[in-house]
């Protein structure tokens, strides 16, 4: 065993691209469920992102291509759910499932001639003198432009939410749809919207595992990431600021992990690689405490008949 | 008269196999505090979601200021001057009242400004109101003003108003009325929603009365009698319910400082509830709807357990009995939520005749079910509750609110209870199955048996019960003999006016 052989600096640097895809997927999750809507596709949205986004990116030679097209990708199949849901009135719960199986299916299919090209490389954002700070611009400032993207989106997220008449009409929809029905408000529309959006970050969230983290593309790669960004956001009680902190919590244990076992630490693989869930679990279980509930229209079908 | 304000002529709307409304016309003028008066189903909350924009009539035509006026939707309604106060309340629990106020209007101003308006014009309606609270945190009563002020806030120059009294305490009540009246010396139109006809008689200039969709007759309400009133509402005059003289016996049931915390978000906290019932006896308990009544029927049922002697009935310390355990000591329950809680809506009345009765009417032997049994013991109830529907085999979905209410209470009272615990009996039932449901429960507790009544209708607990209490906050008022209590000491009991003002003049 040899601890020495740890890097902190670059378990932090690692842990910022480990959790970007988790952190992408769960705030696009955390939105549509302020909307009231459970959408269980994540997986699926995630994965299709992953694969459109590789494909785009090998065939044009562009990364940015490659995520916007991954981001549209996880839109439109997130439309699909949408349809079915909000406008057939389909159970959420049953449309989210085959959402995620038709995803994977799809991925795979679409995927086929690419399994084993290396895509090119994503180009890390240059932030001059930050970077070049000892320690400090190796940890934190020598990524790309999604892993600071993604911090971005949880401030903005928030601000829209708590801040703006927008966001507060959307939580107005996923508290209660039927006096926002009663007030005027576009309740399918605005859920429309918020599925959209949920769909695009998941889609986003997929690329980045497929063009940054892994990189490149084998079936069913996004491995569980959608299943953990909808369990985050029921632990992080539904607040951005919380997500974050579990989503940095998952990848910066799951890096920790790997490096232990690297590092041939005489605890079982099976518990090390355990860790993560349930490390995540346990502080999100913890901070969840104030008991802030669900919104109250999470999951319910609406009609504006009734 | 002058011109009206706002003039309705030929108002038709049928949704599948109802007519909700036909060729209803009435003028509201300025200033005019309108009553709209009728039974459950009479077409009341359709016609006003047609001024409100919620609904699109079929025909009929509505001009408000001579100027023809058909809102596409609630925010051409608010455009217009309309303002509602819904039944139902249309408020965000997990919003602050500055947010819920703020998405009632069209243009809210920043945030500061809007709680300080909030403040403002709460306090000059004698309704006090803090902007940053919680909205699930506030009681009913509060609620309702966060509703008014988000309507005073436009300026209305129509005001409806749903059964707005049905959660307010008697002081409460009054209080309201002095805003009303104050809103409409200032020239705005109210139209008030209601089957209570001596709020009527002391509120409203003009009545309408609809009956079965129809426009039974305009009237200037003070100078009818409430009797004459309630049999153009219901079409019959209608018998009281009579009760039949008895002394009540032993004790059967007894709550012993039962607390239990609340099981949902925005619940109540039971605290040292104690109390004790006697044969023969009928217990009103009334309060306002949110103040622990669902708590207590759960604690009484079964549904939450407590500490084993906390109910003692018979002697037997039931507290930690589930409500099958109960159900077998002749401790039954009918909760006030029909679909979902009393009955299952998906199932045949026989089925849900079986789900409360398999015990006591021994329908089930050996773990099967004796069909014949079920669907005799469902007849039977439909036959001697006259319940109006084809059969034992219809869902329970398909039958009306009084009909579905009075299988519920017929399948928990033809079961011969010791203790029979109902909740909220009579709610939105019409006046006839009403009574006949009170009638009912009166025959029961004169052969014997002991009745806790939890209603938030003051009327039908005054006609029924032997002794009242209240609900307010989680706590029991004092237990009092309802022949010497005034509806004033009602009031008090139920909290009086939880902080509401007078109107500033």
């Amino acid at each position: 065993m040899d601890l020495s052989s740890i890097n902190p600096v670059l378990l932090v640097a690692s842990l910022m691209i480990t959790a970007t895809p988790l952190l992408l997927a769960a705030l696009g999750e955390l939105v549509v469920e302020r909307a009231g809507v459970l959408n269980l596709g994540v997986e699926g949205m995630m994965i299709t992102g992953a694969v459109c986004g590789f494909i785009i990116t090998v065939e044009t030679g562009s990364p940015w291509m490659g995520f916007l097209l991954a981001a549209v990708a996880g839109a439109v199949l997130s439309m699909l759910f949408a349809l079915l849901t909000q406008v057939f009135l389909a159970n959420q719960v049953a449309s989210g499932l085959a959402l995620t199986l038709f995803g994977l299916g799809l991925s795979a299919l679409l995927g086929r001639e690419y399994v084993g090209i290396k895509p090119p490389s994503t180009p890390k954002l240059d932030l001059g003198p930050l970077a070049d700070l000892p320690i400090i611009g190796r940890a934190f400032f020598s990524h790309d432009i999604i892993v600071y993207f993604a911090l971005a989106m949880t401030v903005a997220i928030w601000f829209f939410l708590q801040r703006t008449r927008a966001g507060l009409t959307l939580r107005a929809v996923g508290e209660n749809h039927d006096a926002a029905h009663a007030l005027g408000y576009k309740v399918v529309l605005i859920r429309f919207a918020a599925i959209a959006f949920g769909g695009a970050m998941a889609g986003l969230g997929g690329a980045y595992i497929s063009l940054v983290r892994v990189p490149q593309w084998t079936e069913g790669m996004t491995a569980g990431i959608g299943w953990i960004a909808l369990a985050l956001v029921v632990f992080a009680s539904w607040k951005p600021g919380r997500v974050v902190l579990g989503a940095y919590l998952f990848g910066g244990v799951g890096v920790l992990q790997l490096n232990l076992q690297a590092a041939g630490v005489s605890i079982p693989v099976e518990y090390l690689a355990s860790a993560p869930y349930v490390v995540t679990i346990i502080a999100l279980v913890i901070m969840s405490k104030d008991r802030s509930g669900a919104p109250a229209s999470l999951g319910r079908p609406f009609h504006a008949s009734s | 008269m002058g011109t009206a304000l706002l003039s309705l002529s030929g108002l038709t709307k049928t949704y599948p196999g109802v007519v909700a409304n036909s060729d209803v016309g009435f003028d509201i003028q300025p200033g005019e505090v309108h009553a709209l008066l009728g039974e459950n189903g009479a077409g009341k909350s359709t016609l006003v979601k047609m001024i409100y924009g919620l609904v699109a009539p079929d025909s009929g035509q509505m001009t408000l200021n001579d100027v023809p006026f058909s809102p596409a939707d609630p925010n051409a309604a608010r455009a217009a001057g309309v303002a509602m106060v819904f039944q139902h309340f249309s408020l965000f629990d997990a919003l602050s009242v500055a947010e819920n106020v703020a998405l009632g209007m069209d243009n809210p101003p920043p945030r500061r400004e809007l709680s300080d308006k909030i403040r403002t014009v709460s306090k000059a309606y004698g309704l006090p109101l803090d902007p940053q609270r919680t909205v699930g945190d506030l009681s009913a009563g509060e609620r309702q003003r966060v509703e008014i002020i988000r309507c005073l806030l436009q300026d209305p120059k129509l005001l409806i108003m749903d059964e707005p009294t049905s959660v307010l305490t008697p002081q409460e009540v009054e209080i309201l009325f002095k805003t009303l009246r104050k809103l409409s010396a200032e020239g705005t139109a109210i139209l008030y929603i209601s089957h209570k006809l001596e709020e009527i008689r002391s509120l409203c200039d003009t009545a309408t009365i609809l009956r079965l969709g129809k426009k039974v007759a305009t009237c200037t309400p003070a100078e009818r009698t409430a009797a004459e009133l309630a049999e153009m509402m219901v079409g019959s005059s209608l018998r009281p319910p009579e009760r039949r003289a008895h002394e009540p016996g032993g004790v059967l049931l007894e709550v012993n400082d039962l607390t239990i915390a609340p099981t949902q978000a925005f619940g109540t906290r039971l605290q040292n509830i104690s109390f004790s019932l006697r044969m023969g006896e009928i217990l009103g308990i009334g309060g306002v709807a949110g103040n622990g009544q669902d708590e207590l029927l759960a604690a009484l049922s079964g549904e939450v357990l407590t500490d084993a002697s906390a109910i003692v009935m018979q002697g037997t310390a039931v507290g930690a009995m589930g409500p099958t355990g109960r159900r077998n000591r002749g401790l039954l329950t009918a909760p006030e939520e029909r679909l979902g809680h009393a009955a299952a809506p998906e199932m045949t009345l026989t089925e849900n005749a079986l789900l409360t009765g398999s015990k006591r009417q021994a329908l089930v032997k050996g773990g099967w079910i004796n069909w014949a049994a079920a669907k005799g013991f469902a007849e039977h109830i439909i036959h001697h509750f006259d319940v109006r529907t084809p059969g034992p085999e219809v869902a329970a979905r398909a039958l009306s609110g009084g009909n579905l209410q009075k299988f519920v209470i017929g399948r928990e009272v033809l079961q011969e209870p010791h203790v029979l615990v109902v909740n909220q009996p009579t709610w939105g039932v019409d006046a006839s199955a009403a009574a006949s449901i009170r009638q009912a429960l009166l025959d029961l507790a004169a052969d014997g048996a002991a009745i806790i009544c939890i209603s938030q209708d003051l009327d039908e607990l005054m006609e029924i019960s032997d002794r009242f209490a209240a609900l307010n906050e989680g706590k029991l008022s004092p237990i009092r003999a309802t022949a010497d209590l005034t509806v004033e000491e009602i009031g008090l009991m139920m909290g009086g006016a939880h902080g509401m003002e007078v109107a500033d003049a």
